[in-house]
């Protein structure tokens, strides 16, 4: 049962960092500082969820400090995402298909 | 089998971090590298807890956490502080 446990704990964990991969690979390829924002953050919340979830199934007696991380992560993660974004719009970053709908709204909203 | 599984996640989340890296020492904007630091963290974060899971001491939960808690908000002061326009 416990190696059971460990070994889907170990598979969930595997995904997690191929997601964790996957958000460093957008981060390198994506061509401008929104979508490396939007690959970099969504990407690494989801893989480092998994991790934690994967960490929980191989060690059960965690799961308190693993669901506290968890919590921070969910609550950290789009907050700071959110912020960036906000301080790429105000320090005048471009998009790559120069279209700014934000800006045409005449107020910075964001 | 379970440890040849997280053998390969850290291969891939190592990967993942030396991509980030990448763009944090390119760049080109200041953002650009602010987000490569917010990545790096998080990975760097989940080394912490595979550390933690090889070791078998819970205690090494609490320094993620810690390091979780001091990457965000390095990473708020700083896109605060950019937000008046970069150079």
């Amino acid at each position: 049962m416990t190696a059971a446990l460990t070994l889907v704990g170990a598979l969930i964990f595997l995904v997690g960092t191929l997601f964790l991969f996957f958000g460093g690979l957008g981060l390198f390829r994506m061509p401008d500082t929104y979508n490396r924002i939007q690959a970099g953050t969504k990407a690494v919340t989801l893989g480092t969820l998994l991790t934690l979830l994967g960490a929980a199934f191989m060690q059960p007696g965690w799961w308190l400090k693993l669901l506290l991380i968890a919590m921070f992560v969910i609550f950290t993660n789009p907050l700071s995402s959110q912020v960036l974004a906000r301080a790429a719009h105000r320090a005048k970053v471009a998009s790559h298909t120069g279209v700014d709908h934000l800006a045409e709204d005449g107020e910075d909203l964001a | 089998m379970a440890d040849l599984l997280m053998f390969f996640g850290f291969v891939a989340a190592a990967a993942g971090f030396f991509l980030a890296l990448y763009r944090f020492v390119v760049g080109p904007r200041a953002v650009d590298r602010v987000v490569g630091v917010d990545v790096l963290t998080i990975i760097a974060m989940t080394g912490i807890l595979l550390a933690a899971l090889i070791s078998g001491r819970e205690i090494y939960l609490d320094i993620a956490l810690v390091y979780a808690l001091l990457s965000f908000v390095g990473v708020i002061v700083t896109a605060r502080f950019l937000e008046g326009g970069e150079q």
